[in-house]
């Protein structure tokens, strides 16, 4: 076991700033997400932390240990890389006994070892196999399994399930987390989809533009976003966000709903809402259209579920609402949250 | 309903045709050989004979010709000593310098494999003349060391840049995995990366034996002693006479000389294939 720490950590590629200054530390057995849109630099920094890449700046601590000048073998991380990387030359035994043959382990006791880390995985079945003959969702195994194998202190998973279809995903999903909370090997897990990151991680590190933005549980960075870019990345539709005098007034689509559905009364923010279009999702209604009165003409979004039984058509003009408790505030010119309050 | 019949079997007998007519092209080299290792002097002068068969009994005088009074299979054997030391060479030196290319040197790469890949076409019939002064030099004359040391100057080009294509082929986070998993990159290169590329490492066996088996400037200039001869030498030089040709011994050692490699490039065709082809679709 080991936790992984950067310290203002930055990536330089000629003159693209892929990784600026990162601090993050994980803790003891955790499962850290790193999330964000393509190209923030997610992949850059987790090779960092594997020793695939030379940071141009900061310090990385595996285990309390700076090892920025260790090459990967001396890291004790495993790595799934998103195209799974198996060696294709090899049978699905070989490619788990890689690890283990190159950590020097004596040949009569590699089988055994194999055996569980298929075990862990349910492949027992597909030993003989080579990587060629295996669906999507069995190489995603033999990776895992090639992982685990050599026990780790960090497991690094650059979006492993992002080859797999929709429904495999969602069960690859379930299984990844509880293996990990079995074994208890801290990890750090990049994907670009939100709704991975919101599953999965005890924390969520959300990055742009080569920096860390929050880093927090997904509810803290779902419900208490940190700046602007966090608020519009997570949540679908993402949170609105109006303008009003010197700051920026940001709620979620779920909280906008007609004034009369809010049954439990509260401290109210009322605002007419012109809609322009519904979408039926089965469960949800999602209604665009743009505010009238003190915001004339901002656009947002609301997100009624199919149980909020309120009359809304397209064309109207009605009443909505949002709990003052769930308006957050942003600094107009930094982006970042704000406690000051609308006069 | 009789039509797409018919032109389904006028499609086969027009791919058999083509088929057909390349094989009879490149076996016919084989068959004249052949033929005419065993055929009677006589029997090939007769202008009024019909060359192609045997007009007169077949005769093994010309094989005897062959290996008894040249030094044929000094040759041969010289040939392949040759041979096999510049396929080790080529190896050892095209491997690394390909797997560089391929990774390591970043924007510079392409320029270099391109320059290297120009150095392949320099003639021959060009460098021969500085290449005598460097075997002079080095006091190689008349030895098959020389010729060891210069065939290497055209394969090397050739096979790195062929093994680049190959190593760039291989998706980096294969290496990567594999030094995750415990490797240095050195140890990489020789558990993953060779084993993937096995394919091209058979094409540049195969080529650089052709290319020794066949190359004549060098061998003719550097080697004066018939018993330092390599077969393509040696088979020209004491079997045409003047304007006298020993056709049916000359025939009887092309034909011995190419069937191995013909062998060799049959067994592997798949793999040569993927060889030259290789990166060509994604
Ligand atoms: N080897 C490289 N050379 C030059 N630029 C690079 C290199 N690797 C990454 N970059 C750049 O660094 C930035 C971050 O890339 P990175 O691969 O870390 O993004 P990412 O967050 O993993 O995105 P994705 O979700 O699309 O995988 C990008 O702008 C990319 O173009
Ligand atoms: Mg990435």
């Amino acid at each position: 076991m080991a936790t992984v720490e950067a310290r203002r950590v930055s990536k330089q590629f000629g003159d693209v700033r892929a990784v600026d200054g990162v601090d993050l530390s994980t803790r003891e057995g955790e499962f850290l997400v790193l999330l964000g849109p393509s190209g923030c630099g997610k992949t850059t920094l987790l090779r960092m932390i594997a020793g695939l890449e030379r940071p141009t700046g900061g310090e990385i601590l595996i285990g309390g240990q700076v090892v920025n000048d260790l090459p990967p073998r001396a890291r004790r991380i495993a790595m799934v890389f998103q195209s799974y990387a198996l060696y294709p030359h090899m049978s699905v035994f070989r490619n788990i006994a890689f690890p283990l043959k190159a950590a020097g382990m004596p040949r009569a006791e590699i089988p055994q070892k194999v055996e569980w880390a298929a075990a862990l995985f349910g492949i027992e079945r597909l030993l003989e196999r080579k990587p060629r003959q295996l669906s999507g969702g069995e190489r995603q195994r033999v990776a895992l399994a090639r992982a685990v194998v050599r026990e780790p202190a960090v497991f690094l998973l650059d979006e492993p399930l992002s080859n797999l279809d929709a429904k495999l995903r969602a069960s690859a999903r379930d299984e990844l987390q509880q293996f990990q909370r079995r074994i208890g090997t801290t990890t750090i897990y990049v994907t670009h989809d939100q709704v991975e990151a919101m599953g999965l991680g005890d924390r969520i590190a959300v990055m742009e533009g080569g920096r860390v933005r929050q880093i927090g549980t997904p509810a803290e960075v779902y419900d208490e976003p940190a700046d602007t870019f966090v608020a519009g990345f997570l949540g679908s539709p993402p949170t609105n966000l109006v303008e009003a005098a010197d700051v920026l007034v940001g709620f979620r689509p779920e909280h906008f709903l007609p004034r009369e559905a809010h049954t439990d009364g509260g401290n109210l923010t009322t605002l007419p809402f012109h809609i322009t279009r519904v979408e039926y999702l089965g469960a949800d209604r999602i209604l665009y259209g743009a505010l009238e009165g003190r915001f004339e003409g901002a656009r947002v979004v609301a997100r009624l579920a199919t149980t909020v039984e309120a009359k809304v058509q397209a064309g109207r003009t009605q009443d909505f609402a949002v709990r003052a408790r769930e308006l957050k505030f942003f600094d107009k010119v930094t982006g970042l949250r704000t406690t000051a309050r609308v006069p | 309903m009789a039509a797409p019949a018919v032109r389904r079997w006028g499609l086969r007998a027009g791919h058999l045709g083509i088929v057909g007519l390349f094989t009879v092209f490149t076996a016919f080299p084989f068959y004249w050989m052949l033929i005419t290792t065993f055929k009677r002097e006589t029997d090939l002068l007769k202008r009024a004979n019909n060359p192609f068969v045997y007009n007169e009994p077949p005769t093994l005088e010309n094989v005897r010709i062959l290996f008894e009074e040249t030094l044929y299979g000094r040759w041969l054997a010289n040939t392949l000593f040759v041979g096999l030391l510049v396929v080790v060479i080529t190896l050892l030196l095209s491997l690394p310098a390909g797997y560089a290319l391929a990774r390591l040197t970043g924007r510079w790469g392409e320029r270099l494999g391109i320059g290297i890949f120009l150095t392949y076409l320099v003639p021959p019939t060009l460098l021969f003349i500085p290449m005598a002064r460097v075997i002079g030099d080095l006091g190689l004359q008349d030895s098959l060391w020389s010729l060891v040391l210069v065939y290497p100057s055209f394969t090397v080009p050739f096979c790195t840049w062929l093994l680049m294509g190959f190593f760039k082929a291989i998706p980096p986070d294969l290496e990567e995995a594999a030094m995750i998993d415990g490797h240095s990159r050195l140890g990489a290169f020789v558990r993953v990366v060779v084993p993937i590329s096995v394919a091209g490492i058979l094409t540049v066996v195969i080529f650089t034996l052709t290319l020794v088996m066949q190359e004549f400037v060098y061998a003719l200039t550097f080697i004066t002693a018939a018993r330092n001869f390599t077969v393509s030498v040696g088979v020209p030089t004491f079997l045409v006479h003047g304007d006298v040709y020993f056709w049916g011994s000359l025939m009887a050692g092309a034909f011995i000389s190419s069937v191995p490699i013909a062998i060799l490039y049959n067994l592997f065709v798949d793999r040569f294939i993927a060889g030259f082809t290789v990166g060509a679709v994604k």
